[in-house]
Order: structure tokens, then sequence, then C-alpha cells
């Protein structure tokens, strides 16, 4: 039985996946990215590129649609949709896509991101002063509020929540750390990764400079990456008629409280407890009925390490302030309780703004992983504010 | 050394010119509801909770106390002193600000200790609201 707030467990399924390199210079545009990253989804899933008739992607992503029309050659697009709120809004993208083919408005529809985050215009990390305050959709007041105080970037943003959750609940950044070291064990055997043959001991993220000190260093923070994804979404029906076993998007849904932002996120009583992620997990859970224990698999959204941590809490692993035992335990390894972010994550594998958490989902459900876990049949995809339950059909 | 440019001036919107322009005369403001007297902040033009499109400027007492911090070391922007330490002020008028410490070793930061209103000048003579140690406070940090 379908219950308030997810789409029906069997609205739509993951076809195809595609990506580029994930690099620090990739030498071409983000128009170039994702048209590469579509062309390869639509392989995967041995589609004719021609037959894709609708586009999501992000409010800020730089690629515009009536120039990937014509640069990939779609000839006929019934939906298209754009997702606001930056990373924490990614998993909209899923949640359009099925929604778009359930209702029957679509019936191929592909997810794209495509960023320049390191070698374009802006790096994503980079310095940027108040210089546009006009609303980019991006969820975020901080050009407004955040730059005339000198805190130009989402680290230090974020940093003002992590602080409040280190003082609440006696977190440290070397707690932080172990995650760290967990998500660059998994990117050390990972090809695609940036951190791939590059594994992380404590001492040296303890070593890292401080991006902003009490909690994120610089080896808290996701890589800067250029690159693209590609996720091709279709009906059930369609799905298994194509060469991969469908991805089901079992379960897909939004979150975000009175007051909310991303990143700035600055005017909530309490800053020590991710809120969007616990109604989040109430839509994901209760609502679509799935148990926390039957997920094999979380991809969680980790673009500062202590954000993490909070989600963890927050969707219910976890209680509050107890993912720093929870993490040391060793939980987020293969064989723990919940093998997290097993591609390295976004500190790890690198930042297309959340994508590739879903495409490391597919890959480990269909059992084509860079670092295979045994039998993966439901995943858990946590952009915090938005998210998914993806299950082996 | 580097030389250290004029800190930007804030860049307010038409919603956001009443705490900025009060800012600028060097008094901390927010928005009052006229329907249900309910401050607020950020600003905007509608209460949420009463829905009420009618507000006037009250006046803040200037002081609060620490909610969080960071000390920021990088990126660093030519525009701004480093570390520059952000913070975020509980008023005691029951509002939240995004702020500067100033006046303060980082190493003497406490989360929770009574901070008061100051205010830097900025380029094109506008200015931002900062927080010191409050003189008056007797408390032990
Ligand atoms: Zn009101």
């Amino acid at each position: 039985m379908t219950r308030a707030h997810v789409l029906p467990r069997d609205a739509a399924a993951i076809a195809g996946i595609g990506q580029t390199e994930f690099s620090r210079h990739a030498g071409r545009t983000e128009l170039q990215l994702a048209s590469e990253a579509i062309v390869a989804a639509c392989a995967d899933a041995q589609i004719e590129v021609a037959d894709v008739d609708g586009l999501v992607s992000y409010t800020i992503d730089p690629v515009e649609e009536t120039e990937l029309v014509r640069t990939v050659g779609l000839q006929e697009i019934g939906y298209s949709a754009r997702v606001p709120y930056g990373g924490g809004g990614s998993m909209g993208v899923l949640m359009h896509a099925a929604a778009a083919v359930a209702s029957g408005v679509a019936d191929i529809v592909v997810c794209y991101r495509a960023v320049r985050a390191r070698s374009g215009a802006t790096r994503f990390g980079g310095a940027k002063v108040a210089v546009n305050v006009a609303n980019t959709h991006a969820g975020t007041t901080a050009s407004q509020w955040c730059m005339p105080h000198g805190a130009l970037t989402p680290a230090s943003w974020i940093a003002l929540n992590a602080t409040r959750y280190m003082h609440q609940y006696g977190a440290t950044n070397e707690d932080f750390g172990r995650a760290v070291v967990q998500l660059r064990t998994y990117a050390a055997t990972n090809p695609a990764a940036w951190g791939y043959q590059r594994p992380m001991a404590l001492a040296d993220h303890q070593a890292s400079r401080w991006i902003a000190e009490p909690c994120i260093r610089m080896f808290d923070c996701c890589q800067e990456t250029d690159g693209s994804v590609a996720v091709v979404v279709t009906s059930h029906e369609r799905a298994a008629a194509m060469p991969h076993p469908p991805v089901g998007i079992a379960a897909v849904a939004g979150a975000a409280r009175f007051e909310q932002e991303i990143a700035s996120d600055h005017y909530r009583p309490d800053l020590s407890v991710m809120e969007s992620s616990a109604v989040l997990a109430r839509r994901l859970f209760d609502d679509a009925g799935f148990r926390r224990d039957e997920i094999d698999l979380a991809m969680i959204y980790d673009a500062f390490s202590p954000i993490l941590f909070m989600q963890l809490e927050a969707l219910g692993f976890c209680g509050p302030g107890e993912a720093k035992d929870f993490v040391g335990d060793g939980n987020l390894a293969p064989d723990g309780s919940l093998p997290c972010n097993t591609n390295g994550g976004l500190i790890g594998e690198g930042y297309i703004h959340g994508l590739n958490m879903v495409t490391e989902a597919v890959r480990q459900i269909r059992g084509t992983a860079a670092n295979p876990l045994p039998a993966v049949e439901v995943a858990l995809v946590s952009a915090s504010r938005t998210g998914a339950i993806l299950t082996r059909s | 050394m580097e030389s250290v440019t004029a800190r930007p001036a804030p860049r307010p919107t038409d919603d956001s010119a009443v705490y900025w322009n009060a800012i600028a005369r060097h008094e901390l403001v927010a928005q009052r509801c006229d329907g249900c007297s309910t401050l607020r902040h950020p600003p905007r033009p509608m209460c949420p909770h009463c829905r009420s499109l009618e507000w006037c400027e009250q006046r803040l007492a200037g002081t609060g106390s620490l909610y969080s911090y960071a000390v920021l070391h990088h990126p660093r922007s030519p525009a701004f002193d480093y570390p520059v330490l952000v913070a975020l002020v509980d008023l005691d008028e029951g509002i939240r600000i995004v702020t500067n410490l100033v006046d303060i070793e980082s190493r003497d930061i406490r989360i929770g200790m009574r901070l008061r209103v100051a205010f830097e000048a900025t380029s094109d003579g506008a200015a931002v609201p900062v927080f010191g140690p409050d003189p008056n406070d007797t408390v032990p940090a």
C-alpha cells in the first residue's frame, strides 16, 4: 500500500548510468561533459539517445537544455525540470524523473549534472565575495548574510553548524577524521576516484591544514571535481527489457523545515541536529515502509565530514551524539553494520554534486562496483534534505 | 605584506534594506510584526506567523550570547584579515544573526559567552555589525 509523501514503490527504475572521468582539469566544457555522460548512460541502457524525452538537472547546472538537446541530438522533449537547493536537493532529480515517468508525461528521462568545480570560472571552494545577491535558486542566502562577514565558502557556512554540533556532543575533528580515513580507504581501490591508490592515515588527516577551526580541515572537504554523471530513468517495464537488471526507485522523498537553507542553514533553533534528514528518514522509512536494518548500503552526502555524522544521527542509524562511536567502531566499513560511501564518497571519489552517489548505489546493486559488497538488495541515498531508496528489482 | 583592501560593503536587496540601512547608521534593528509583535530576521515582507504585511523597525539592545563560531583560515580573500572569526550570535530579543567576533583571541572564544555589538566600516561608507566580549558582563568566561 502506497502511503503519503513518497512515490509508489514501482513508479520508476534506473536503467542506465554514465559518467566522464573525474579530474581536476577536464579540458572541455560542461556542455561536452554532460553530452558525453548522457551518451554513456544511454549506451549502458542500450537505448537510442534520440529516444530520451525528458531532462532533469539542478538549477545551478550551467548546461542549457536547448544547447544540450541540439548537441546530443534529442528529437522531442516532453518533460524538463530543474531542482533547487544545490547538492542537498540533488535526489530531487530522481523524484522529478520518477514522477514524470509514473505520470506518463515522459518515457525516458535523463538526470544529469556537469561541473568544472576545479578548473572552471569559479572554484567551488574558492573565496567568493558578495557580487550577486539575486536569487540564484541555490538554496542559500549566504551572499546576503554570510559574505559581508568574510564567510565566503560553503565550508565556512557549514562550520558554524559543525562547531555547535561538536560543542553539543563532544565530538572532535579527530572523530571526523576516522570517517575520512574509511572514505579514503574505499577511494584507494576505486580507479575512478580522485583518491585512487592514495589511502590516508588518521595522522595525515590531523596534519592537514585548518580550513575552519575547530571543525573542518582540508581533508574533511570533498574534492572540487570536473566531470559529469548521467542517469537514465524509465518505467520498470521498459527497464526490464534493457540489458542490466533494473534498479528500482523504491522510494524518493524531499524534506525541508521552516527557515532551513542549504549550507548556510543558520536560523533553525538547534543547529546540532540535521532536522531535514530526520524528516527525510520519516518519509523514506516510516512512510515508504522500509526498515533501517534492511539497508545494505548507505550513500550519504559528505561534502564535509561533519555533515556525514549529523546525517547518520538524524537518519536514525545511531542516537544523537553517537556518530563518533558509530564511526569509530567501524560501522561504515565493508563488514560494518552500515557500509557507507563505498566509492570513497564525495570526499574520496569526487564531487559531482551528489549524483555520483546514485551511480555507486546502482553499481553495488548490479554487483559491478569497484569495492563490491556481498549482496546489496536495498541502498539508501541521502543528500540530507532529499533522498531515495534504491532496490534490486 | 599584502595590502588589505577595504572590507566589501554588504549588498542589500529591497527586502533586506531595513537591516543594512540601520547598520550603516550604527543601529541594530529587526522587523517587528504589527499583527502579532513577533520579531524576525532575516528581513522579509510578510510575517510567517500571522501573514501580516505591516511591520515596524525595532531597535535592538545589541547584546546577546555566542551560539556558534568558526575560525576561518582558508581560502583567503584580500578583503579580509585572517583568521576571520565568524559567529552566530543569539540576541537577547530572541533572533540570531551572522556576524564577526572582535577584540578576542580565538583561544578565548567560548560558546555561550556574553557579547555586545560594535560596528565596522566597509567600502562605500557602509558598515557591518561585529561583536566583542561584553564589558558589562560579570560572569567569568
Ligand atoms: Zn505576525
